[in-house]
């Protein structure tokens, strides 16, 4: 077990965990505001790889424009748009009728959603996953980091990954309008009261938690092969870093993703076999230490 | 209910190989049984498990294996399985109960997927094949489960269905009894208001625990039965897929309803087969109908049908 190897596995390693944290941070910001565990949120993550997936391969054709290809960067644009927008239309016309009643409801109601979903792609793609070939030239070789050569795709979707947690945090911790956001998590009635809109308010953060899911998509696109079944694999390893890291905190869920990315990077050096399980593992120490989780608030 | 309606019941479940294919009716028996022990813990405790495919497909592991290859008589080999899940139960329930709510339900899954990988990798699962070519053996050494009667021109492996009919008359049981003692009175209260259960002086995690256990475990009766019926243990018994079948079943059918469960696993075994020729159009279908029982249908069927006959059923 070599320093480079473990590093290396830890840098890959990382490059999940900032997916994870992009994907626990949108479950946290729908979460807070809404009291749905959006179960669908895998799936819109696995709808924002196909955006940009399909917009270079099918898009002109369909379109009449057979050597049009939807450029990357336009792809990094467009999904979350896409994606934002049709999370919003099933705010509006389901989730704000299931409101009033037992917040079980909305995951049931976003399971279903992610069974349409998965299922419709499932009947026109392999389930073995399509490369996606649109990798900007800029990012081909590889950057030298002292221990390993690390792809400069990768490096660039670390950094902007970061970048889009980080920004999210500050917008919502330091910015007027996400004191609203957290005004409206502690008490949608008396924020009503002093004139915001909220139910406004809520669509917009819904569509705003699944776009950062789509838009991990597109950055993930190019990295691992494009499956309809990319999103339910996802989701379930996202909900055991959102139990380890409680809900109740965006930084809490930024820096438990990134950490467990790193850990199951690194186990894959250690012990490989477990590398699928270590974050379950994780989550199983973490209730039997620290029930509520490492950020959370529950009583 | 009344006592001829339960006689009714019963009359049908005897006389159904005569009219329905004996296997698709013990496909049924086994799901029946599978949602009854789920509604259990969501209707009765309110506890949403999205991960009860851990103890169904558990079970239907270690029956399967313990049949095949250390030449268990069908009975202990279920037993053996029951137990199975009982005990993964009493772990998975432990860990699960220590968070609220919707957590409860995404400890669960995440635990669940633990198990799915172990039945993926373990050396005696048969990996992505699953376990194949489970004898059904002889009922306690003696009664051939394989054995066919000729009756009115159809080969029927009557011996099979009674047992499984049995075994789903039991589980039912159990749940009858429990959802209609004290225990089950509790079990309620912690449903409708946990914070009350507890300052009225009752354990509510022990009693969590204990729904939980009775829960898995019959669970894991349906799988293991079910994996003699069909002679396969595979991944999707223990996928989340089928942790989420067995919620729509229940949805379906009515939470916290004694018939609903059944009903709604009826209902949804009867579309997959009857819809087969759709392919994986299935799961649009099926994810479909879970998003309009959410959105108009939350009673489920049963649970209307009371509300229009003014009665718990």
């Amino acid at each position: 077990m070599s320093f480079q190897a473990v590093m290396s596995q830890v840098m890959l390693g990382l490059n999940n965990g900032v997916f994870y944290a992009m994907l626990s941070l949108g479950l946290a910001v729908i979460f807070g505001l809404l009291n749905i565990v959006n179960f669908v949120h895998g799936a819109l993550y696995m709808l924002g790889a196909y955006v940009a997936l399909l917009g270079f391969t099918r898009l002109g054709p369909l379109v009449g424009l057979p050597d049009y290809q939807m450029n990357f960067w336009v792809a990094l644009v467009a999904a979350p748009l896409v994606v934002g927008a049709l999370g919003m239309a099933i705010e509006r016309t389901m989730l704000r009728r299931i409101r009033k009643f037992d917040h079980l409801y909305g995951l049931l109601l976003t399971f279903g959603l992610a069974l349409i979903l998965q299922g419709v792609f499932t009947n026109y793609f392999n389930v073995s996953g399509d490369p996606y070939e649109g990798k900007p030239e800029i990012f081909n070789g590889a950057v030298n980091l002292g221990f390993m050569f690390f792809p400069k795709y990768r490096i660039f979707a670390i950094l902007a990954s970061l970048a889009v947690c980080f920004a999210t945090w500050f917008v919502i911790e330091r910015t007027k309008l996400g004191s609203y956001l957290r005004a409206g998590t502690e008490n949608p009635e008396l924020v009503k009261a002093f004139g915001v809109n909220v139910p406004l308010m809520i669509t917009l953060t819904y569509g705003f938690g699944v776009g950062l899911a789509a838009l991990a998509g597109v950055l993930a696109a190019p990295i691992y092969s494009v499956s309809p079944v990319m999103g339910s694999e996802m989701i379930i390893t996202v909900f055991a870093v959102v139990v380890i890291g409680g809900m109740g905190s965006i930084m809490g869920s930024i820096v438990t993703g990134l950490l467990l990315g790193m850990v199951e990077g690194f186990t894959k050096v250690v012990y490989a076999p477990a590398s699928s399980t270590v974050i379950f593992l994780i989550m199983v120490i973490v209730l039997l230490v620290k029930p509520a989780g490492l950020f959370g608030k529950e009583a | 209910m009344n006592r001829l309606a339960w006689i009714l019941l019963l009359a049908a479940g005897l006389a159904a190989p005569f009219a329905v294919y004996p296997v698709f009716m013990m496909k049924l028996l086994c799901f029946a049984l599978f949602a009854l022990a789920f509604n259990l813990l969501l209707g009765y405790t309110g506890l949403l498990s999205f991960g009860h495919a851990a103890f169904f497909g558990g079970a239907a592991y270690v029956t399967g294996h313990l049949v095949k290859h250390a030449g268990l008589t069908p009975e202990l080999g279920i037993l053996s399985g029951t137990l199975f899940a009982a005990a993964l139960g009493w772990v998975v329930g432990s860990l699960a109960i220590r968070r609220q709510g919707i957590y409860f339900a995404m400890v669960t899954l995440a635990l669940a997927q633990i198990v799915y990988f172990l039945a993926l990798k373990l050396p005696f699962t048969g990996g992505e094949d699953g376990l194949q070519g489970i004898p059904r053996g002889f009922l306690f050494g003696v009664i051939d489960l394989q054995r066919h009667y000729a009756v009115a021109g159809k080969s029927l492996g009557l011996n099979l269905y009674y047992f499984v009919f049995a075994l789903f008359c039991l589980g039912f049981w159990i749940v009858h009894r429990t959802i209609h003692s004290p225990f089950g009175q509790v079990l309620k209260a912690i449903r409708e208001n946990e914070a009350r259960a507890l300052s009225l002086g009752y354990r509510v995690e022990r009693f969590k625990l204990i729904a939980f256990v009775i829960s898995s475990a019959l669970a894991g009766m349906a799988g293991a039965t079910k994996s003699i019926v069909f002679q396969l243990a595979s991944l999707t018994d223990v996928s989340w897929h089928t942790s989420g079948e067995v919620v729509l079943m229940t949805l379906l059918g009515g939470v916290g309803t004694v018939l609903g469960p059944v009903a709604g696993a009826f209902t949804v075994v009867t579309l997959q087969s009857e819809l087969s020729f759709v392919g994986p159009w299935i799961t649009v279908i099926i994810g479909g109908i879970f998003v309009v029982c959410v959105l108009v249908f939350r009673r489920g069927f049963v649970g209307e049908l009371g509300r229009i006959l003014k009665r718990a059923l």
